[in-house]
């Protein structure tokens, strides 16, 4: 223990030498150092938190301000949970999500595996292909809208070239039936680098004499990947699509300046969804209730699923 | 059998995954590098069917993310010759330059509330971070699971109290608001990879230290500091270019005085529409930083995206 060293040298020590050594003592330090830290988030997080459930329980619009909210029980909660806007909603949210962590996974996977044959000038190229992920969402959703144009874009352009379409036959963004994959194809562009880093270290994590031994034992190199590659890689590929769970339900700035939620509703997410009810219909106590509902479902989620990868890694 | 490990990769394997990788690492580069080329075209060249690949390079865009400018009468161009190249290049739209754009004071408040913001929560992340890496603090595991649980929020759902409770203190739209929002936001991620940094140094430096006659206090500066300082240095990156690149909050929390980029660049509106070379060069002068510092911090990549779940 620190401190028993500490105290023993104290006392070893002349009396002027033993004060400067206590000083204040650790206690006191630890508290004064963590205290800013929960304070702050105490503040800006836990009481906002709690304010907004407050909220929820009332019929609140936060652009009338003269007049008092009243107390409405659970009725912003029944009215949600049977709106059938909402579960489209939560479709779009839901389709985004599965096929954003789907494509990941299997590209992010794959550049993983091929990087991991440590060919000549593989940081290099890793580097490279980590740019997007780091990117501001709203400016590259706003870019990708440029590259989309019908008329103009280059993506049209270039799908026109390979297919021999007509370019401005096709919107992507303009569509009901493209526009839910046009904001696929982005978010896998931006986050597949994000997969790809933590399957990397995973694969960097398999010792080589795993391998030696599987050859040893005459195990063929389908076997060996089977075997031993993927349960090995397994935990770490949880993480990422944990991450890019959480961060994908939370979806915001990337989507909206990419389509604003349309045609219609077809890639409105539930966040977006919730932005124009907090702030452009000010429905504040329904809007808080929505944002209960939500991260009670980010949060149940989540936690059914970190228990999973703990299996897994106790396996 | 001849020296050969059956771990490497033969030399024709190695060929056809580095190509594959190369192809796509190309893919991905061409939206990057058609923005930056487009920053450098004029606004016909910018919407041309098909796309220019080829095309003469103006600065027009830069020209008009940084100006305000307006439509003038052919006597009145007559009767004041252009001053500079900049105003040269809107000359040839019979405009004038007028004044500078909002583009530079949106940038200004992108550095200001990045800056400080990423100094708070690296100042304060580093200090509890020492303290959960090396005190007995009651709980510890609950409070630094509670520290990430706040990041699991959609943002819009905290924007809600947010935006009432600064509307109240008088906090919307200022930076200072903006400053200890992004700092409750990146605090978690201070703690998280700090505490991880230094759980990575040995305590035994600390120990010589006190035992040489150093306080607690000063042992954490003059011994855990400089040691941490690469941990504290990449921690600061992250928080800088989480900070840099928000979204949401800044674009419901803000609309002048403290509004940073994001929500400004995709407004830039020209003549008969959005400005696609202007927003273009505002969007490669706001990427170029964060690419460099990707670039610089590439060791660390995978700590900071993972929250030190992941250390490689």
């Amino acid at each position: 223990m620190t401190d028993t060293i500490a105290n023993r040298a104290a006392k070893a020590t002349p009396p002027r030498v033993a004060r400067k050594i206590k000083g204040l003592s650790d206690r006191a330090i630890a508290w004064i150092f963590v205290a800013p830290t929960i304070f702050l988030l105490l503040a800006i997080n836990i009481f906002p938190l709690i304010w907004t459930i407050q909220l929820s329980f009332t019929n609140y619009r936060a652009n009338r301000l003269n007049r008092e909210p009243e107390f409405i029980g659970l009725r912003n909660y029944e009215r949600i949970l049977t709106d059938s806007d909402i579960w489209l909603n939560m479709q779009a949210t839901a389709h985004f999500l599965f096929w954003t962590i789907a494509l990941q996974t299997l590209i992010g996977f794959t550049l993983a595996w091929l990087i991991n044959k440590k060919f000549k000038g593989n940081d290099l190229w890793t580097t490279i292909i980590v740019l997007p992920m780091m990117l501001s969402p709203a400016v590259v959703g706003n870019f990708w809208k440029f590259l989309y144009q019908p008329q103009i874009g280059l993506f049209n352009y270039i799908v026109a070239f390979f297919t021999g379409k007509d370019p401005s036959s096709f919107e992507m963004l303009g569509s009901v039936q493209l526009a839910p994959w046009s904001i696929v194809i982005v978010d896998t562009w931006m986050w597949t680098p994000f997969v790809m880093l933590i399957c990397l270290a995973g694969l960097r994590s398999i010792p080589d004499y795993i391998y030696e031994a599987a050859e040893v034992d005459r195990a063929s190199k389908i076997r060996q990947f089977f075997t031993i590659t993927i349960p090995m890689v397994l935990p770490f590929l949880m993480l990422a699509v944990l991450f890019r769970g959480i961060e994908n339900f939370k979806m915001f700035d990337l989507v909206v300046q990419l389509t604003g939620g349309g045609p219609g509703s077809t890639t409105e997410l539930t966040s977006i969804n919730l932005k124009r009810e907090a702030f452009e219909k000010w429905r504040t106590g329904y809007a808080s209730a929505y944002a209960i509902i939500l991260f009670v479902t980010v949060f149940g989620l989540a936690s059914i699923y970190v228990k999973a990868l703990n299996k897994v890694k106790e396996r | 059998m001849s020296a050969y490990s059956v771990t490497e990769p033969s030399t024709r394997s190695k060929w056809f995954a580095g190509s594959l990788v190369i192809l796509y690492a190309l893919i991905t580069m061409i939206p990057l590098a058609w923005i930056m080329l487009t920053g450098f075209k004029s606004p016909s060249d910018a919407i041309s069917y098909p796309p220019k690949v080829v095309f003469e390079p103006t600065l027009e865009g830069y020209v008009n993310l940084f100006t305000t400018r307006t439509r003038q009468t052919q006597e009145f161009l007559d009767a004041n010759p252009p001053q500079n190249w900049a105003d040269e290049i809107v000359r040839e739209y019979d405009m004038v330059i007028v004044g500078p754009s909002k583009f530079g004071e949106r940038f200004l408040n992108s550095v200001i509330i990045g800056f400080g913001s990423t100094f708070l929560s690296v100042f304060l992340g580093t200090l509890a971070a020492y303290a959960f890496s090396r005190f007995k603090i009651p709980l510890a595991d609950d409070l630094l699971f509670f520290i990430l649980s706040t990041r699991m929020m959609p943002p819009i759902a905290v924007a809600i109290p947010i935006f009432l409770m600064y509307r109240n203190l008088g906090l919307s739209d200022t930076h200072l608001g903006m400053i200890l929002l992004y700092t409750a936001v990146n605090i978690s991620l201070a703690v998280w990879l700090l505490k991880g940094f230094i759980d990575e140094i040995p305590r035994e430096y600390e120990e010589a230290a006190l035992i040489d006659g150093y306080t607690r206090f000063q042992a954490f500066y003059k011994v855990v500091l400089p040691q941490a300082a690469t941990g504290i240095a990449s921690t600061a990156i992250f928080c800088l270019i989480f900070a840099w690149n928000e979204y949401a909050f800044a674009v419901l929390l803000t609309s002048a005085t403290a509004q940073t980029a994001p929500p400004f660049i995709p407004t830039i509106i020209g003549v008969g529409g959005l400005d696609w070379p202007a927003v273009a060069a505002g969007a490669t002068i706001f990427l170029l930083p964060v690419m460099i510092f990707t670039i610089l911090l590439r060791k660390h990549l995978l700590r900071g995206i993972t929250f030190g779940a992941v250390r490689k």
